[in-house]
């Protein structure tokens, strides 16, 4: 277990230089799916397969998908290469990366000064646990949650609204539930 | 013979079942594209492929080596390694999810706490292959088809999960093992009728089975994110839509009508005449329906399905906690 934990945690480290320093978004977001499925692995080594399972379906599964859409209908060319490229010159990336690994520093100052001696081990955390955790002690929290997607929900059916307007000459001028429905995906 | 401790031969044995589970579950989605189109034949009154051998028996043997021996063509405009990748996803994170399925009480290669999980997990990253295959590409109708496939697959995985946790609450478990013991005395058929008719509907919309084949409809878009796609290419592309089927089959089977359980019969024959029968209403369903307009498949997704798979859990928990002990 110990081997897998250091093997998944450097693909998501090497996945996650790849997102940088891509130049190509969609070879970028690849990585990133990449890197978020080696976190997954991380998650299940260390003995927490419910929460493994959901970076796989929530993350790399729904949210990147979302993602990689969007990019995909930008369409972007070789200008958006060229651009990337140029923000990769060394005077860019020179500054935050040095205040970057002054960080790095302190982290793993900090974790050779805490943890020093211990080894990667873990019980199995089951879903039931997960689910008894959620809905006992932090059912605040869940709740908060909840009403913020509500929120988002509601917003999203707002703006995703097509106008009074348009609905009202289109029942009139073309046959009823012609033109383009909602949530067509985005093909236009 | 002082190397063949049990461990050794559990590790061999494991490494055997696990192979011809691979093995069939190709095999079978292969059988299955000469079988449907004779079925098709049959329920739409013509003969389909009836040349080759026997009646058309050997028309598999001539289908693989037409797809073996044409170009490989990758086009010019493609992005070279997106469109390398994309079968290899398509075909993988289906094979991967056979992992979870317990074909009889010996048999079955992996024992997951979170199977059911695993499952949702591969349906997840089974999207990206539509979705790489059809930008890589590089040609529009590709596209647009890799559009419509990747917002119906979403639309519909979001009501897959919720329609399988009434099962989860009434087992208690996601083991797949443990479902199936649950199932001992009632199939859950009976209490998740419309958990399993979500499912099913889910099931051949993830798979873009007909009449969820919008991605591909040819009348549209000359056949969507595989149009540029030839020989072995295409073919991982179209063997992995019926591995697909066969793996909803099998999944439906294990988690509504009792896996290898039934009686007189041994448990791998009830499993695979289960199997066979999802199978044959999967292509009586693309033989007898026809495909509905694009909007119309989404807006059923978020409105009507969705609603029903929560409305079904809110009744199966409430059931399950009245009928809790103490």
């Amino acid at each position: 277990m110990e081997l897998a934990f250091y093997l998944s945690g450097g693909v998501a480290v090497l996945a996650t230089l790849g997102v940088i320093t891509g130049t190509n978004p969609i070879h970028a977001l690849m990585y990133l799916i990449v890197s978020l499925i080696a976190v997954a692995m991380v998650f299940f080594t260390l003995g927490a397969p419910f929460a493994a399972a959901l970076e796989i379906i929530v993350y790399a599964g729904a949210i990147m998908v979302l993602f990689v859409f969007v990019v995909m209908i930008l369409n972007l060319g070789e200008g958006a290469v060229a651009q990337e490229r140029l923000w990769l010159q060394p005077r860019t990336w020179l500054g935050p990366s040095l205040l970057a690994a002054v960080l790095l520093v302190v982290l793993v100052a900090s974790l050779v000064q805490g943890g020093a001696g211990q080894f990667i081990s873990g019980e199995p955390i089951s879903a039931q646990a997960v689910g008894g955790l959620l809905f006992g002690p932090w059912l605040l929290v869940v709740e908060l949650a909840a009403m913020l997607l509500l929120a988002a929900l509601v917003t999203a059916s707002h703006i995703g609204r097509r106008p009074e307007v348009e609905r009202w000459s289109e029942s009139k001028g073309r046959r009823p539930g012609a033109g383009r429905g909602k949530g067509n995906g985005g093909g236009r | 013979m002082s190397w063949l401790t049990p461990q050794v031969s559990a590790v061999l044995f494991a490494m055997f079942q696990a192979l011809v589970i691979l093995l069939v579950a190709v095999l079978l989605g292969a059988v299955m594209t000469v079988v449907e189109r004779r079925l098709l034949g049959l329920w739409q009154d013509r003969y389909g492929p009836n040349r080759v051998g026997p009646f058309g028996s050997l028309q598999l043997v001539a289908d693989m080596i037409k797809i073996f021996f044409k170009e490989d063509w990758i086009p010019p405009f493609a992005d070279r390694k997106l469109f390398v990748l994309a079968p290899a996803i398509a075909m993988a994170s289906l094979l991967l999810s056979f992992m979870i399925i317990p074909i009889t009480p010996g048999w079955g290669i992996a024992d997951l706490n979170i199977g059911l999980l695993f499952f949702l997990a591969m349906a997840g990253i089974n999207v990206y292959a539509v979705l790489f295959g059809g930008w890589a590409s590089g040609n529009k109708y590709a596209l647009i088809g890799a559009m419509r496939a990747s917002a119906q697959t979403l639309t519909y995985e979001v009501f897959m999960g919720l329609a399988l946790m009434g099962v989860v609450a009434l087992a208690g478990s996601f083991n797949m093992r443990d479902i199936v013991q649950a199932q001992e005395e009632l199939w859950f058929i009976v209490p998740q009728f419309f958990g399993f008719a979500t499912f099913l509907i889910a099931g051949i919309a993830v798979t873009h089975r007909h009449p969820f084949d919008q991605p591909e409809a040819e009348q549209e878009l000359a056949d969507g994110y595989h149009i540029e796609y030839s020989g072995m290419k295409f073919g991982m592309f179209f063997i992995g839509e019926y591995v697909g089927m066969v793996l909803v089959s099998a999944l439906i089977v294990t988690l509504f009508f009792g896996g290898w359980q039934g009686p007189w019969l041994p448990p791998f024959v009830w499993f695979s005449l289960k199997t066979g029968f999802f199978l044959m209403l999967f292509v009586l369903i693309r033989a007898s329906l026809p495909r509905p307009r694009y909007d119309r498949v989404m807006s059923f997704g978020w409105k009507v399905c969705l609603p029903l798979t929560l409305v079904n859990l809110l009744v199966t928990g409430a059931v399950v906690l009245l009928m809790a002990p103490e």
